[in-house]
């Protein structure tokens, strides 16, 4: 199916190990990647072309190369990522708008793949236990990344109904996870103590990289259209995760967290817009039937062993990591033993 | 305006937050307990007492049981049910109220299915949701299989502070067709109380008599997923808060359902948070089968307004029955 494949957003973490893996794909003839700049890192046999897709440049470069199949993981989460909020909004709603209108204008293209996120289900207290590909957001997200993915998204929806004989696959993911990645959530669980909403505790999902780039390689080269949420199986608490992180939870009381948020954020700490406070109070998990059944995903990572191996790969230690709280418990246990008369002492 | 409710609740739930914590303090306890052994007989030789071997065993668990609380080693459910934590903690906490203070009395547990999905229905009253508390005990402690009440509860409080993070770790969740249906197809025991707060908030003239049931969206729930409904009537809840009144006002001014005045809230303070000790009756009916309908059923109204009214009734019939039997409030 896909030949000529070019991915968006190649010299961030995830655009660039998944450009390398398409050039080990059978059947892909050229992988492009774009990006505003060089990769920092190795992107396997595939061609870097510097452009802006937020520039009509992007549309030549799809029609001198005869693209057939565009992956877009340009959706950028963070405003640090993007240099500000305002340049955020722009490469994330008006990239994706040029990149929509050149694919729209080349008939070489067939599919399109959207790398998309699970925040724009929102965080609310009225939410489901699960969400499905088909709920709405109970509270839409107001602002940052979770706002403009829902634009994002209906662009897309847009395109796909003036392009109807274009196959569109877009992915909702959990957030990710893993040794390597880093995303705003990987920062605050390396904070030394995690600072959470009292008196909230939200149901967490992860999707390891690993599973992530396994997704998006399916949604690539296989036949699925449609929206299809990507996650590892179960849910962790927040201070569950910050406790098998090794990191105290801190809850900081409702009516001073989006303070605190702040502060983290002028001091450079952690990157969070107000959404993801609700994100961290009430939680999100997601329904992942389709993904299974029409995907074809087994992701090989849980959610559980997902945040396993991101402690693991970042070497996270902390005053609760189990050795230091196992060997707590059993010098504890040993001066009982002194203090508490045993059988075996008489 | 939500400020001042979340204190208020912050307030009356500040107790049950306490629970994580009570484990701690435990141990702690035993802990100073025995040092304080080990220093009056400093001089002497360990004394091997018959049950020191127990009381080290059961300091070893409180601390294996800190050591997972603490490291994070416990599972939760897609719902964030926390068994570990309802059992050892929550349950435990609550478990005086229902064996001491309301001396709970349970008929009929055999009608609670050993395994799989089945829908429990009950009536709601008290003010404050005790009822649904004592249920889920009633189910834990008195049947063989020691099941799991998974509570469907109103979307308000899991926006409460505390409240919401008790709730849903004590297996409770979202009172919505999506998750009742969820919960059943995974062979789940669930609770639902669909007076709402219709049921709880309503004045103590007209206890015992059952307001309107929702929208029958439980009974759509149990036909798709072709579980039965086994109807439960609660005696003694009614007693707990009488309710003679109303504030609308302050209840607005809090964003709640209702804000009651009873003989004893709010005049007393805090006092007036003490329920009344009224002996309670817990029974549960026969199941109603829901399978021998066909697969169209949850989408016919008339059905279901039908299967929600037999329900009612049956509910409201065996609240009579036992009201009958009942010899005072609080005996």
């Amino acid at each position: 199916m896909a030949r000529v494949v070019l991915v968006t957003g190649v010299s961030r973490y995830l655009g660039g190990r998944f450009a390398d893996i398409l050039t080990s794909q059978p059947g892909i003839e050229r992988v492009i990647g774009v990006d505003v700049v060089p990769p920092p890192h190795e992107i396997g046999s595939a061609d870097f072309v510097r452009a802006d897709i937020r520039n009509p440049v992007i549309a030549k470069v799809i029609a001198r190369a005869g693209v057939d199949t565009v992956v877009h993981m340009n959706v950028i989460a963070t405003p640090r990522q993007g240099g500000g909020r305002v340049s955020m909004k722009e490469i994330n709603v008006i990239g994706t708008m040029q990149l929509l209108a050149a694919c729209q204008k080349a008939p070489t293209v067939r599919r399109l793949v959207v790398k998309s996120t699970a925040g724009v289900y929102g965080s609310s207290p009225r939410d489901p236990a699960l969400f499905t590909e088909d709920t709405g957001a109970k509270v839409l997200p107001r602002g940052g990344w979770g706002k403009d993915s829902v634009e994002v998204e209906g662009y897309v929806r847009g395109f796909s109904r003036r392009r109807p004989d274009v196959d569109v696959a877009m992915l909702r993911f959990a957030n990710f996870i893993g040794p390597n990645i880093r995303t705003a959530l990987t920062d605050y669980f390396s904070l030394p103590v995690v600072p959470t909403v009292l008196g909230f505790d939200g149901r967490l999902q992860f999707v390891h990289e690993d599973d992530g780039l396994e997704a998006l390689r399916l949604a690539t080269t296989g036949p699925t259209t449609g929206i299809v949420n990507v996650a590892g199986d179960g849910v962790l608490m927040l201070t569950q995760a910050a406790r098998l992180a090794g990191r105290p939870a801190l809850p900081v009381p409702p009516a001073l967290s989006g303070v605190a948020n702040t502060l983290f954020r002028r001091t450079g700490l952690t990157d969070f817009s107000p959404d993801q406070i609700r994100f961290l109070s009430y939680g999100r998990a997601l329904d992942t039937t389709r993904m299974r059944r029409d995907l074809g995903l087994d992701p090989r990572y849980t959610t559980r062993e997902a945040f396993a191996d991101f402690v693991r790969g970042r070497r996270l230690r902390g005053p609760l990591s189990p050795d230091v709280v196992q060997s707590a418990e059993e010098r504890l246990l040993g001066a009982l033993r002194g203090v508490v008369p045993t059988g075996e002492a008489s | 305006m939500s400020s001042a409710a979340e204190r208020l609740l912050a307030v009356a739930h500040a107790a049950q937050d306490a629970g994580e914590a009570l484990a701690d303090v435990l141990a702690d306890a035993l802990v100073e307990g025995a040092r304080a052994g080990e220093g009056g007989g400093a001089g002497n030789a360990p004394d091997a007492g018959p049950g020191s071997g127990e009381l080290e065993e059961k300091l070893a668990d409180i601390l294996a049981f800190l050591r997972r609380r603490l490291t994070g080693e416990f599972e939760v459910d897609d719902f964030g049910f926390d068994p570990e934590l309802t059992d050892t903690v929550l349950m435990a906490l609550a478990r005086p109220l229902y064996q001491r203070w309301f001396r709970v009395e349970v008929r009929g547990i055999e009608n609670i299915p050993d395994s799989g999905g089945a829908l429990v229905v009950a009536n709601h009253s008290g003010a404050i949701a005790i009822d649904s508390l004592m249920t889920s005990i009633a189910v834990h402690d008195e049947h063989p299989q020691h099941r799991f009440l998974r509570m469907l509860g109103a979307d308000l409080v899991f926006g409460v502070p505390f409240l919401g993070e008790l709730a849903r770790k004590s297996g409770a969740t979202l009172a919505s067709n999506a998750d009742a249906e969820r919960l059943l197809a995974r062979g789940e025991l669930v609770g639902v109380w669909p007076e709402g707060f219709k049921g709880i908030g309503k004045p103590f003239s007209e206890r015992y008599k059952l307001q309107r049931f929702g929208r029958g969206g439980f009974v759509s729930a149990a036909l798709r997923t072709g579980t039965p409904i086994v109807p439960c009537a609660i005696v003694g809840a009614e007693e707990i808060y009488p309710v003679l009144g109303n504030m609308p006002t302050v209840a607005r001014l809090l964003g709640l359902p209702y804000a009651p005045i009873t003989p004893t809230w709010p005049w007393l303070g805090p006092l007036g948070l003490i329920p009344l000790p009224s002996k309670w009756l817990i029974e549960f009916g026969a199941p109603v089968p829901t399978d021998d309908h066909d697969e169209h059923a949850a989408e016919d109204p008339m059905l279901v307004f039908d299967l929600t009214d037999q329900v009612r009734q049956t509910i409201q019939q065996t609240l009579y029955a036992l009201l009958v039997q009942r010899r005072s409030v609080f005996f």
